[in-house]
């Protein structure tokens, strides 16, 4: 009997490579197609979608005020996904940036609290230094039970985000909690922990995070394309195999990059505890450990796109406040905003990697 | 209250607590064994929960509650298979994003829902209320012991058992279940069996959906007793996750996974403080720690039979013949 799926209608097939221009105009049109359903959204809620994005560009770029505080947004959300991406480059699914945060911003708030004495640059170094321990060690756990035993790490790094999210609560509500406070809260840092501020062209000061933010995207960028480490982890996430063939300590690659990953993700948490929060609180990683999954797909995992892509999203977000203050729209829009947008940009995908055509009436 | 009162307080407070847990792990095992590892399960559940409990408030009828909270979990797996199945997107970036979308829904409609009903309070309808709450069996619920622990529940908690038995028939003995079976290990094979991928995919997704929804419509409308808060479902999704795992996909062990599991959620609130004595954080922390060793030692202890699906993660494509 015929198979009458094999006769006539539609039917998809593989297509070759796309070029450059032609996938970010499908991406492109993605987007401009999320943003309509947004819209529409918003419509049906009773707002003009144009005064209401209106708004939300208005709100996050325009003022030097404003301005400045989107790329306060930006500075964490830009780096954790750095982080983040060059695991994932290695196909390992590190979704515990969030804890990785988090677990950098304790080992950097001890210093804050019980080593004020010292010098400001020693203890900001020292601060720095210990977050990225942290974090990486924090991240080093689920690698090395993934390369031992094969642990699935999705699961794993995710539970440790809230097991170090408990801890901050711990912390706050114990050993390091204000005693001069009614609520539950830690002490302000004091003066010499917290991040100096720098001019940034144009807007104003902000603290020296986004220096740090621009080194590291260079920094990842010669990573990833001119040296033998980059080259080693891009293989390992392409094909295990090959690289194993080839002789690479895949177990060791992995530790060493996911070390990386989650480093960059505590330093976050010591720019977060120094830099505008100036004290420990549980919302320090706030999301951010899953909007840079989000950001990282979203860029293709490359060092410039992440940072556009991480730009975009915290005007998204600093202009969904806006429109809170505005309009009245809860802020959890922008939570919406942002999955359209992901849903659109990943069915995008499909058209970029496949086609269909129309298959003739078979033949006998 | 004697020590065998507050025992049996604990049990049961510790079968409510599973629940949920119980709905997410079914619905996500149902949709694994198609084959595709869903991210979205805390996404769907807030769904469910937001949508039960706006129906709830506007209908006044329990049935159509749940029927509209298995309609949105169904919804937001729709999404997820639409893009995963017939788009081919990557599974894992699609779950999450569908993660955010729920929780963001959630959180949304519930804020717009508190600003604009009188007073700033919106109340479940007192009929939803009484017809989910626990069920009186007369004779059998009067029993001592059993009759408060087994019979005197809501009518949610014994359809979830009911859902994990007739899975676990569905998947083990019928043809339909093996067919699943066989799209969720080696959809090629499957497919040359003459069996139709895309749509088993499809209807088990959906179906795993809207069983995650109805775990959903149980925290707002049971735990909570119609209250709504922000964040209301807080990770129970991934709870669930991790669970499907603990159980080894199997639909029975399902309901011993969650029974331990829901026992950890309620701990803190029945172990006297003079007996052990640490801070509620770590208690709160004590269900991740679990999960995560749970996640170690079964990849440690690796079965064959007690295996993710193989085709997990992976999407189907029919190549060109």
């Amino acid at each position: 009997m015929p198979d009458k799926r094999m006769h006539g209608g539609f039917h998809v097939v593989q297509r070759g490579e796309l070029p450059q221009l032609k996938t970010w105009l499908y991406r492109l049109l993605a987007v401009l197609g999320a943003l309509t359903t947004g819209g529409l959204f918003l419509l049906m809620l009773g707002f003009s979608p144009f005064s209401v994005y209106g708004t939300m560009l208005r709100g996050s770029l325009g003022s030097a005020g404003m301005q400045k505080e989107t790329i306060k947004l930006m500075i964490p959300l830009c780096l954790t996904t750095l982080g983040v991406a060059l695991a994932f480059k290695m196909r390992f699914w590190n979704i515990g940036g969030e804890g990785q945060i988090s677990a950098g911003a304790i080992a950097a708030s001890y210093f804050a609290y019980f080593h004020s004495d010292w010098p400001s640059w020693l203890l900001l170094t020292v601060m720095a230094l210990a977050a990225i321990l942290a974090g990486g060690l924090w991240g080093l756990i689920p690698a090395w039970f993934k390369t031992r035993f094969g642990t699935n790490e999705t699961l794993f790094t995710l539970m440790l985000n809230y097991i170090v999210l408990y801890l901050i609560t711990y912390l706050r509500e114990g050993p390091w909690r204000n005693p001069e406070g009614g609520f539950a809260m830690t002490p302000r840092f004091p003066k010499q922990a917290r991040l100096p501020e720098v001019m940034f062209p144009g807007v104003g000061n902000i603290h020296i995070g986004w220096i740090v933010m621009f080194v590291a995207v260079a920094a990842m960028f010669v990573y990833l394309r001119h040296t033998k480490q980059g080259y080693e982890l891009t293989v390992v996430g392409e094909n295990e195999r090959t690289a194993r063939y080839a002789g690479m300590p895949v177990g060791r690659i992995v530790m060493r990059t996911m070390f990386i990953s989650a480093g960059l993700c505590g330093l976050v948490g010591m720019m977060q505890v120094s830099g505008p929060d100036r004290q420990l609180t549980d919302a320090v990683a706030n999301g951010r450990g899953f909007e840079a999954v989000s950001v990282a797909w979203l860029s293709r995992l490359s060092p410039i796109g992440i940072m556009v892509v991480s730009f975009l999203f915290s005007v998204l977000e600093k202009g969904c406040s806006m429109m809170q203050t505005e309009f009245r729209i809860p802020a959890s829009m922008s939570d919406i905003l942002q999955s359209i947008i992901l849903f659109f940009v990943l069915g995008s995908e499909f058209f970029i990697q496949y086609r269909i055509v129309r298959r003739k009436e078979a033949r006998l | 209250m004697t020590f065998a009162d507050q025992l049996i307080a604990f049990l049961y407070a510790a079968v409510l607590a599973s629940v949920p847990l119980l709905y997410g792990t079914l619905g996500e095992i149902l949709i694994e064994k198609s084959g595709n590892l869903n991210l979205g399960v805390e996404g769907m559940m807030y769904l469910g929960a937001i949508t039960g409990f706006l129906a709830s408030y506007l209908f006044g009828s329990p049935l159509i509650a749940l029927a509209f909270s298995f309609l949105a979990g169904m919804a937001g797996a729709a999404i997820y298979a639409f893009i995963t199945v017939t788009l081919k997107a990557n599974q894992n970036v699609t779950g999450l994003t569908l993660t955010m979308f729920g929780t963001g829904v959630a959180n949304f409609v519930g804020e717009v829902l508190k600003s604009t009903a009188p007073a700033g309070a919106v109340f479940m309808n007192e009929a939803v209320k009484a017809w989910l709450l626990p069920l009186n069996l007369g004779p059998l619920t009067q029993l001592p012991v059993v009759g408060k622990l087994l019979f005197n529940h809501s009518i949610l908690t014994y359809l979830a058992i009911v859902t994990a038995v007739t899975l676990h028939l569905y998947l083990n003995h019928s043809s339909l279940g093996l067919n699943l079976r066989a799209v969720g290990e080696n959809p090629a094979a499957a497919d040359a069996m003459g069996v139709n991928v895309s749509r088993y995919k499809y209807i088990h997704i959906l179906l795993g959906g809207g069983i995650c929804g109805l775990g959903g419509a149980y925290i707002s409308l049971v735990t909570a007793l119609g209250n709504w808060q922000p964040d209301i479902v807080g990770g129970q999704g991934w709870i669930a996750m991790a669970l499907v795992i603990f159980s080894s996909w199997s639909p029975l062990r399902a309901i011993l996974g969650a029974l331990v599991f829901g026992t950890l959620n309620v701990l803190h609130l029945y172990v006297p403080r003079d007996v052990v004595n640490i801070p509620g954080a770590f208690y709160s922390m004590l269900p991740f720690v679990v999960t995560a060793l749970v996640l170690i030692f079964s990849s440690i202890r690796m079965k064959r039979e007690h295996q993710q699906p193989a085709g997990c993660g992976v999407n189907y494509f029919r190549e060109e013949r």
